[in-house]
């Protein structure tokens, strides 16, 4: 395998891994916060349509990305008041939140569009076009550094950055306000955080919210980002690898970072049979790659490497009077 | 008030009666909807041909939802319309259930096999029209590297790869095929992200015509290939030319509009078993219009013609995957 491949590869693993990225730190928050977020799945695929579908009918792209960000936030609020304010099981809440994204994207863009389920393409400034970073086309021809830069960091649609930056912020959020310290309290023991006088509720609404942000922009990354439209389930799990790496991760910023790399990276070699074929000397199915992030998590569930302590309160409604 | 309920329910079941003594045929379609722009769309067109041919009408429903398969199958057969087309595997189990009760009513389901004394079932020899693509491809590829992406990894998709490499190594011996399938779960059918990973990765292998049998991971596949510099796509099903201009090389399209139209033609107590569409019958085929005639030399398209001909007269024999579970031409 030589350089430039190992560049593709890579370059493939950051385009994979940042729809991930977001959608694991959105369960992050939501988690350290004690509410179980398995519909992050149905916020992306949410996001994925209305970002699309309004990007289409107004050629706007950015108005497209407020618009799954709002259609993600709206699902957010709905998971919320069904674990927070009326204390349901979160599970099932958010299980019946991806059945319901899955459905009703499809009949609304068939109604909208008649296209079977799927918006039309979106054409120039409906979508997100690359972005050259500064001196990338100068430093090109330097040895080493400059394919890095240039091929592998450059290039990509602004929403990657956002993702990459989204982790310090996350971590600093979490770690170094005032806000993020009840956040993560609050999932760890709530009455402490109630004694205070601090609201419960308001904190768990609020990284509900975050997590809808969030998902928000991994769904608008999906459709307008990586693709040009809608196609019905176009998330395909995504969600639910991103909870994987979220334990994988042990409910940390940085470590979700590696996680969702590392996730991404299985994904993207998954893709090149020639480069798996050439790396390892017995024949790897490809399947294995593509299921092995599920198998390092249930590695790492098992206690083989470290341990994944969730936050205390998590799945657990709060009630203030027993 | 009940009285008066099996009144006008008597009324209305007559009138019901009344209507189906033209016996009209009738269609119907899958989820996704007439005007998919691609299976159930061209079932539509085939339906709308022959109505404007005959001057008469007929009847159809559109499938909202799973669960109406059953009770809009049973409701056209109650109302006499006949023959009744179904397009789409799917509806596979239900008329299995359905057909025995309406022995009077001629079926015919696309794309999937049904035994019954009523049931005719169309279905396309997609390795033939994937051969004639692939001759293109392997004519109009400059880097002597033709790509195909399948969906999930099923037999009907490896019938479609082999035939196409095929198609390709006979006019190029020397290219090379490379071949990735996005998944072996029906997930596959709808991830068109991977789909795009999988064209830039396979364009960064040298590849510079791509072939995509995958439904909507294919989406995926045609944006890349239009996305990238000198790299051409096929499209699959539908003629897909249209998606994006002069980036489609061409779209291998199965007839589902022929299908349909012979139905209706052939009308009530049709030729039922098993009936294939293939290039003899004009079952199959690669689609050429006004957005991709710049792009396909005309000796190419000759070539291709040559080729169908042959291959309808049985002079040239394209491997079948279902033959023997295995592919001379490919590796997967």
């Amino acid at each position: 395998m030589d350089f430039s491949t190992l560049i593709q590869i890579l370059d493939s693993t950051l385009r994979l891994a940042t729809p991930l990225l977001l959608a694991c730190l959105a369960g992050l928050f939501s988690e350290r916060s004690g509410i179980f977020d398995i519909g992050l799945e149905a916020k992306m695929l949410i996001a994925a349509f209305f970002s699309a579908a309004v990007a289409y009918d107004s050629g706007s792209v950015w108005l497209g990305l407020l618009a799954g960000i709002a259609a993600s936030m709206v699902f957010a609020a709905i998971h919320g008041v069904a674990s927070i304010t009326f204390r349901g099981n979160q599970l099932i809440s958010g299980v019946a939140l991806n059945f319901l994204a899955s459905g009703m994207t499809v009949l609304i863009a068939q109604n909208w569009f008649q296209q079977g389920g799927r918006t039309p393409s979106l054409l120039g400034k409906a979508r997100f076009e690359p972005l050259t970073l500064p001196f990338a086309d100068a430093l090109k021809d330097v040895p080493i550094l400059g394919p890095l830069y240039s091929d592998l960091l450059s290039g990509h649609s602004i929403l990657v950055y956002v993702a990459l930056l989204a982790v310090p912020a996350s971590w600093w959020v979490l770690f170094r306000t005032r806000f993020g310290l009840r956040l993560r309290a609050v999932g760890e023991n709530p009455a402490a955080v109630d004694t205070a006088g601090v609201s419960v509720i308001g904190l768990r609404y609020a990284a509900v919210a975050i997590a809808g942000l969030l998902c928000g922009i991994a769904g608008a990354y999906l459709a307008t980002g990586l693709q040009a439209g809608f196609v019905k389930d176009m998330t395909a799990g995504r969600g639910y690898i991103a909870l994987a790496a979220l334990i994988f991760a042990k409910w940390r910023p940085w470590y979700a970072l590696g996680a969702c790399l590392l996730f991404g990276l299985l994904q993207a070699l998954a893709l090149r049979t020639d480069v798996v074929a050439a790396i390892f000397p017995f024949k790897m199915p490809v399947q294995l790659l593509d299921s092995l992030p599920y198998i390092l998590t249930v590695v790492i569930l098992a206690g083989f490497v470290g341990k994944a302590i969730p936050p205390r309160a998590g799945g657990e409604p709060y009630v203030k009077e027993r | 008030m009940t009285f008066m309920r099996s009144i006008l329910g008597a009324a209305a079941s007559l009138a019901l009666i009344a209507g189906a003594a033209s016996a009209e045929p009738a269609v119907i379609f899958d989820l996704g909807g007439k005007f998919d722009k691609s299976f159930n769309e061209s079932a539509y067109t085939g339906a709308k041909r022959w109505a404007e041919k005959t001057g008469e009408s007929f009847k159809e429903i559109e499938m909202q939802s799973e669960a109406q398969r059953e009770q809009a199958l049973r409701r056209l057969a109650e109302a006499g319309a006949n023959p009744i087309v179904m397009t789409g595997f799917a509806f596979g189990n239900v008329l299995t259930e359905v057909a025995p009760d309406y022995p009077d009513t001629s079926f015919a389901i696309i794309d999937a096999v049904v035994e019954g004394p009523n049931i005719r079932s169309v279905i396309f020899s997609e390795h033939e029209g994937s051969y004639l693509v692939g001759t293109l491809a392997g004519e109009a590829s400059k880097s002597g590297t033709v790509g195909f992406i399948g969906g999930m990894d099923i037999p009907l998709i490896r019938r479609f790869a082999c035939g196409y490499a095929q198609g390709v190594l006979d006019v190029n011996p020397e290219a090379t095929v490379l071949s990735n399938m996005t998944g072996t779960t029906p997930a596959a059918w709808n991830d068109p992200v991977k789909g795009s990973e999988l064209t830039k990765a396979q364009i960064s292998q040298g590849a510079d015509v791509i072939y995509s049998a995958a439904g909507g991971t294919g989406v995926g596949v045609l944006q890349a290939a239009a996305d990238a510099d000198g790299v051409l796509s096929i499209g699959v099903d539908s003629n897909q030319n249209h998606l994006h201009p002069g980036k489609v090389l061409t779209s291998m399209v199965k007839r589902v509009d022929n299908a349909v139209e012979k139905a209706f033609d052939d009308g009530p107590g049709f030729e039922t078993g098993v009936m294939v569409m293939g290039l003899d019958n004009e079952g199959v085929g690669y689609a050429m219009d006004e957005n991709n005639g710049d792009i396909v030399d005309a000796n190419w398209k000759a070539a291709a013609d040559e080729a169908a001909k042959k291959i309808a007269a049985g002079e040239l024999e394209v491997h079948d995957y279902y033959d023997d579970n295995a592919c001379p031409y490919l590796q997967f």
